[in-house]
């Protein structure tokens, strides 16, 4: 078969520039074989290079007495003791699911899960954030089914718990559903397991399932816009099997227990390519690689095909020559296969032999490091406009909108198709605030939670970005965890657009700011830029997953508000609502500034409600939707009702920031704000659980006719 | 009381079965699918819950051709006891160690949350625990748990009392809501709940835990 002659329509399919097919005649001095520009495309493409976001990224807090490994391999490594580690990232799947929903989701579910074990780390707690277009729009509740089912699908049977996640309605994403899926692992601290090669003519081994030509040109694929098109890309996505990933799971652990590893990556984006480059630049080793020993799935398949093949449950592996037979002997046991398909050599090189033809021989250093970097031009984004006068609502209408609308309703239709419990360690299943997962064998537990609030974000990307971090941190101190570190999703529309970089940015610099106020470092994460359709951009959307640690579960607030107890807030409310969730639910009105944080505050009020966890029954942190349904939520939890004193709108639905809602027994509730009193924190009685009404002021509903609401909008919305 | 717990490939609550049964006082073997033999002295054989084979061709249907099983039904066949929990339950049921098949939820979802179950019948060493009528908390996690039988074989389970648990809502489409079954010598019990995952305090329930406590029982001196 020969390869097609380059010119510049194959350069420009391979979603290179002139100016960036340029810099590659520069580099290798010749024009590029057919293979070498696949290459270059897949290693070149956002999705890989960070091009557009690197220059930002490198603002951001990373670092901390806690951080073993921060950005830059697979996930992010955090100390939590006792010579222990979590290893956590999000990363998204957003143009495979919505081109296939099903697979992409579940493929994005796989890809997260193995840059978690690729470290070492068994994983113990999944979540998804997933957004979509709104209910009504004909192609969302197929979306929404396809992901759910397709995250379930693959987790389920991966065996790992889903213990929390988000999941939002908005126009904005009628032509580009977001999924962002998180995964974190536990290892031991002293056995995390890195991509560096090290060594010379060491076997560079493949793992796991064969290659086919599934996925072909995907990491290309998912830095382009959408348009009409779309259709005649499903062929570049590709399809999970959790049964090979979890032997690959098994079989990986068990080798890195062997002592026959040097370094590790797992094939990702790009495969082959992006993982044999990434362990040669890191390890300043060239790598060759004979692809006739690749193990494959079809025939007759080319050089270029298997060197972009996006097929899933694989990885590549340098390994200690020695341990070849101890090595192969467990992937043999699980049914899975090994190669060596090549090794490391000292020169710069990446060398692709394929039946003895060089199908490529370029300077492997620079595939990465000579990547387009670009300073995008941008614009900050305009202040937002002053909140128009917001009519006058009765308080439970107001609470029927929010309860009655997806967006806010109870998510039961989606976690009760995640498998919440497997692995027999889930103290928090998700309904409620961040999820909680015991740290096996030990008293230990870590919170997990996700969070953004998008409207916030396109209103004022600085303070949405701080925002999302802070509702975040406030997550985790809400179940009485100290939170630890932080990972990111940034989507953003298309990053060209100078309004758009605008966005990113502000949410950047707001990202950066908190973390390092709330000493909260981001230690790994991920950027989908592009997420447009005909060009309409989404909400900017920085979803932020974070762990917390509890030293032990006695430190746990997880209990319900009973009869009788006392609902005290901490912190204070002015009433914001400015791209409030009842602005846009009752609405229909996205106006106004976001909330602005004030992080010492944060810090404050946090830091209180974590020193006093002992008085307190129950906790939730105020975000959107504020007092009233946060008051709501909690006592519908535990089968009470609940009154809250105030009728005013701006009181109880007001989205200011560094609040908690807590439930005392009476006592303690007084023992609470003496505390509270005593280190200057601002701290109220709001009202009482009990009964079977939800009581604002003066205007009251059945606490039984408001749960039929919130627990059916859900279904009803998708159905 | 020891048991020896199976992995299968694609097995996913093996180690819980295992701590469950170690948390009740067992001496616990982990066996592999392509074992031929279960250990010297094995008093009861654990199938745990997972997607064995990937639940390619059929739900348990793979597994129930592994080496290890022969060696379970010569087990079973002697007398011994074996508990199969969710895909074990597909598994025992494949095997024909206990009768009626799992078919897809009626929902066709995959189904995950703590359900009220009724303890149907207290003769066995998996149920000495509870009365008859009693109601227990444990969670369902299953996209197959639709329990069918045939009209003759529903009649002879219901004569020879070997409904072990019903539901008391419509969890999956189950016939009668039969959530367990026993064999004919009552020391082969299939469920679809996950009694492991209600087996520890920390984890908001322990209702599961009284099977294993039954077992631990009846099992200490055999």
């Amino acid at each position: 078969m020969t390869d097609p002659v380059i010119t510049p329509e194959l350069v420009a399919a391979h979603g290179l520039k002139p100016d960036e097919y340029e810099r590659i005649l520069e580099i290798i001095g010749r024009e590029p074989t057919f293979t070498e520009l696949g290459i270059f495309s897949a290693m070149w493409n956002e999705h890989c290079s960070y091009k557009s976001s690197k220059k930002w990224l490198r603002t951001l807090h990373t670092t901390g007495p806690q951080v073993i490994c921060g950005p830059g391999e697979n996930a992010g490594v955090v100390d939590i003791g006792d010579g222990q580690a979590v290893i956590f990232k999000m990363e998204s799947h957003n143009h495979p699911s919505y081109i296939e929903p099903h697979q992409g989701a579940a493929t994005g579910v796989g890809g997260i899960l193995r840059d978690v074990f690729t470290m070492g780390a068994r994983p113990i707690a999944a979540m998804d954030a997933l957004s979509f277009g709104l209910p009504s729009h004909p192609k969302t509740a197929h979306l929404v089914k396809g992901v759910v089912e397709g995250i379930g699908g693959y987790g389920n049977a991966f065996g790992v718990p889903n213990v929390g996640g988000e999941v939002r309605f908005h126009a904005s994403y009628n032509g580009n559903c977001l999924v962002n899926a998180f995964a974190a692992g536990l290892a031991d601290a002293d056995k995390i397991f890195y991509s560096a090669a090290s060594g010379v003519g060491m076997p560079v081994v493949y793992l796991g399932a064969k290659t086919g030509r599934d996925g072909v040109g995907g990491a290309t694929m998912a830095s382009a816009e959408f348009d009409d098109t779309i259709e005649d890309k499903r062929p570049t996505v590709q399809v999970g099997d959790p049964f090979t990933e979890k032997r690959l799971l098994e079989a990986c652990l068990e080798l890195m227990a062997s002592d026959s590893v040097i370094s590790i990556q797992d094939m990702g984006a790009a495969g082959l390519t992006c993982s044999a480059v990434e362990m040669g630049d890191k390890g300043g080793l060239g790598i060759k690689l004979t692809l006739d020993h690749v193990p494959q799935r079809e025939a007759q398949m080319t050089a270029y095909e298997m060197m972009l093949s996006e097929s899933q449950e694989r990885m590549l592996m340098v390994l200690k020559p020695e341990k070849e037979a101890v090595a192969r002997a467990i992937f043999v046991k699980w049914d899975l296969d090994f190669a060596i398909v090549g090794e490391t050599i000292p020169e710069d090189r990446f060398l692709i032999i394929h039946g003895n033809e060089v199908k490529a021989d370029l300077p492997l250093s620079k595939l990465s490091s000579s990547a387009p970097e670009y300073d995008r031009p941008w614009v900050e984004t305009p202040a937002p406009v002053a909140l128009a006068p917001v009519p006058a609502i009765d308080p439970i209408d107001a609470l029927k909108a929010l309860i009655g609308s997806p967006n806010y309703a109870a998510k039961t239709w989606v976690y009760e198709q995640y498998d919440t419990q497997v692995m027999a360690d889930t103290v928090r299943a998700p309904g409620l605030g961040a999820g909680v997962v015991r740290v096996h064998g030990t008293p230990k537990a870590l919170a997990f939670t996700s969070d953004v609030t998008p409207r916030y974000v396109k209103a004022n990307p600085y303070e949405g970005g701080k925002q999302a971090v802070a509702e975040a941190w406030r997550n985790l101190t809400a179940v009485g965890a100290t939170p630890l570190a932080a990972t990111d999703n940034l989507n953003f529309g298309n990053p060209e657009k100078p309004e758009i970089m605008g966005q990113f940015v502000g949410a950047i610099k707001g990202i950066g700011e908190a973390c390092r106020a709330l000493d909260f470092p981001i230690v790994s994460g991920n950027v989908s830029l592009y997420n447009e359709t005909d060009g309409k951009g989404i909400l900017p959307t920085p979803t932020i997953g974070a762990v917390g640690l509890l030293a032990s579960l006695d430190d746990l607030i997880a209990g319900r508000p009973a009869e009788g107890d006392i609902a005290l807030l901490i912190g204070s409310t002015k009433g914001h609502l400015g791209q409030s969730a009842l602005l846009s639910e009752a609405f229909g009105r996205e106006d106004g500034d976001a909330p602005h944080v004030d992080l010492a505050l944060e810090r404050k009020n946090g830091d209180f409600v974590r020193a006093n966890r002992k008085l307190i029954k129950a906790a939730s942190d105020l975000a959107d939707g504020g007092l009233a349904l946060a008051a709501f939520e909690m006592a519908e939890g535990a089968g009470t009702g609940v009154t809250l004193d105030s009728s005013d709108i701006g009181q109880l639905f007001g989205e200011d920031q560094a609040r908690y809602l807590v439930a005392c027994a009476p006592d303690a509730a007084e023992r609470l704000l003496v505390a509270a009193r005593a280190v200057g924190v601002a701290a109220s009685l709001v009202g009482r659980f009990g009964g079977t009404e939800v009581r604002l002021g003066t205007s009251a509903a059945p606490i039984a006719t408001l749960s039929a609401l919130y627990r059916s909008a859900f279904a009803k919305a998708v159905a | 009381m020891k048991a020896a717990i199976i992995t299968f490939p694609g097995s996913n609550c093996d180690r819980d079965l295992a701590v469950a049964f170690e948390q009740a006082g067992a001496e616990v073997a982990r066996v592999w699918h392509k074992d031929q033999d279960l250990p010297e002295g094995t008093d009861i054989v654990g199938v745990p819950g997972g997607f064995s084979y990937g639940d390619y061709l059929r739900c348990g249907a793979i597994a129930a051709q592994s080496p290890i099983m022969q060696a379970v039904r010569k087990h079973v066949e002697k007398g011994g006891y074996a508990l199969g929990i969710c895909n074990g339950f597909q598994i025992l049921t494949e095997t024909g160690l206990l009768p009626g098949a799992l078919m897809r939820n009626a929902g066709l979802k995959f189904v995950c949350k703590t359900v009220t179950l009724k303890v149907a019948t207290s003769d066995s060493d998996f149920t000495r625990g509870w009365n008859a009528g009693d109601e227990a908390s444990i969670p369902v996690a299953h996209h197959d748990g639709n329990y069918t039988i045939d009209a003759e074989g529903l009649q002879r389970l219901k004569d020879e009392d070997r409904v072990a648990f019903t539901y008391t809502e419509d969890v999956n489409g189950a016939m009668e809501g039969i959530a367990g079954v026993l064999s004919a010598n009552r020391r082969v019990l299939g469920m679809m709940p996950h009694p492991e995952r209600a087996a520890d305090a920390a984890l908001g329930g322990t209702d599961g835990s009284v099977l294993f406590r039954s077992l631990s029982g009846a099992l200490a001196l055999a």
